[in-house]
């Protein structure tokens, strides 16, 4: 039981961060709204678009070729989380933890070149 | 179902909230609680993603509670960064109604997927209470990331490798799925 | 800390999760219903390896990663239906009926 507060005690470092940027943003908006003149007009209020009148609503159809990018992303997310525990004992293993590494991230990389071939990362 | 939570703890409510572990445990249950209810029962789709960020945040702290540091950054990383991501392209691509719509529910299902959770719930928590009643959590792992890479690179390395071809398959599948031909 | 807790919060989220797939009819949010299940699941492998070693922790980071997959095949099949029938509606995918 000790153990475990003295883990979480660590921790409380985090969350009184988190507390102090939190306390920090809200602070400075409040002043900021107190401050400011407020006249509300129907203008002020769009959504800017490099000057330029924005046409249609915010929620739009959006490609499905954005969707293989998000996956990509994904996937290589998952490595990434692969590789970081092995990159803490990286010297232990020596060798034979690179080749396993190696196989890993290769096999992978067939997924990406695989998406090259079929022409998924072109931008048109 | 939330007080059950707190009578499992079978100790008096001055010292169930010594532990300051506990408290944020508490928190952190009832707002996980209240936002998974809101994932099912939401009916502006977006905003059902944005509560399960809420819920995935939490099961985040709550492997920080039980000391899986590693896993507790996963969790952001992976499902937060990432898969809300998918989830939020995936309604954008479906163009799913943007605001409030009442199609979301099947009406005619309701009273079943409430008989149906409620059954669940009971049977599980009669189960756990009876067999976990009074198992304590005793902490044993030091340092859990280069404990769980040894674990990953020693006794699990065949599964490990079967998990980059899983991704590959999967890679490749959802991209022949999704190109437009 | 008691390990019930944590299998109780589990279990809680699990049920809720059972119920968006039954009640759902978009595949999006179906999906969605499946991430609370397999996050259950998770806080169950980690409390329940919190006492016995490390193996909880291994498990649950392989459930992230088949998650992480399921999720991309699984939006990639709601968008082949959408592009198909043009609706995610998953209660109209009766064909199969007899």
């Amino acid at each position: 039981m000790s153990s475990a507060s003295d883990f979480l005690r660590e921790y409380l470092t985090v969350l009184i961060l988190g507390g102090v940027g939190a306390a920090l943003v809200g602070l400075l908006l409040g002043a900021s709204h107190l401050l400011r003149p407020a006249r509300r007009q129907p203008g002020k209020s769009l959504t800017y678009e490099s000057g330029v009148d924005p046409v249609g609503t915010g929620w739009t159809q959006s490609q499905i070729r954005y969707y293989v990018f998000a996956l990509l992303f994904v996937m290589f997310d998952v490595e990434a989380v692969f590789i970081f525990p092995w990159a803490t004992r990286l010297e232990a293993y020596g060798g034979f933890g690179l080749v396993e590494m190696g196989i890993f991230v290769f096999i992978l990389l067939l997924g990406l070149v695989y998406a090259w071939r079929k022409g998924v990362l072109k931008w048109v | 179902m939330i007080a059950s939570l707190f009578a499992a703890q079978a100790c008096a409510p001055s010292e169930c909230f010594a532990v300051p572990a506990n408290i944020a445990f508490g928190i952190c249950a009832l707002l996980m609680i209240g936002a998974a209810i809101k994932v099912v029962t939401e009916t502006n789709i977006v905003h059902a993603a944005l509560y399960l960020v809420v819920v995935l945040a939490g099961v985040g702290v709550n492997y920080l509670i039980l000391q899986a540091e590693f896993l507790a950054v996963t969790q952001f990383l992976v499902y937060i960064g990432a898969i809300i991501v998918l989830f939020l392209f995936g309604i954008m691509l479906t163009r799913a109604p943007m605001g409030r719509s009442d199609d979301l529910d099947n009406a005619k299902l309701r009273p079943a997927g409430i008989g149906a959770a409620v059954m669940l719930l009971v049977v599980l928590g009669g189960a756990l209470l009876s067999s976990f009643g009074e198992t304590h959590l005793v902490f044993s792992t030091a340092n859990s990331t280069t404990a769980l890479s040894d674990a990953v690179f020693n006794q699990y390395l065949i599964p490990f490798e079967v998990v980059s071809v899983m991704l590959l398959a999967a890679l490749i599948g959802a991209i022949v799925l999704a190109r437009r031909d | 800390m008691l390990l019930n807790q944590f299998l109780l919060l589990a279990a809680i989220l699990f049920s809720i999760g059972v119920y968006g797939v039954i009640v759902r009819r978009n595949g999006v949010l179906v999906l969605m219903s499946i991430e609370l299940i397999l996050n259950a699941v998770n806080i169950n492998l980690v409390a329940f390896g919190a006492n016995s070693g490390i193996a909880g922790q291994v498990f649950a980071l392989f459930v992230i990663a088949v998650a992480a997959a399921e999720v991309g095949v699984g939006l990639a099949i709601v968008l082949l239906i959408y592009r198909n029938r043009r609706s995610v509606d998953i209660d109209q995918l009766d064909e199969l009926k007899g």
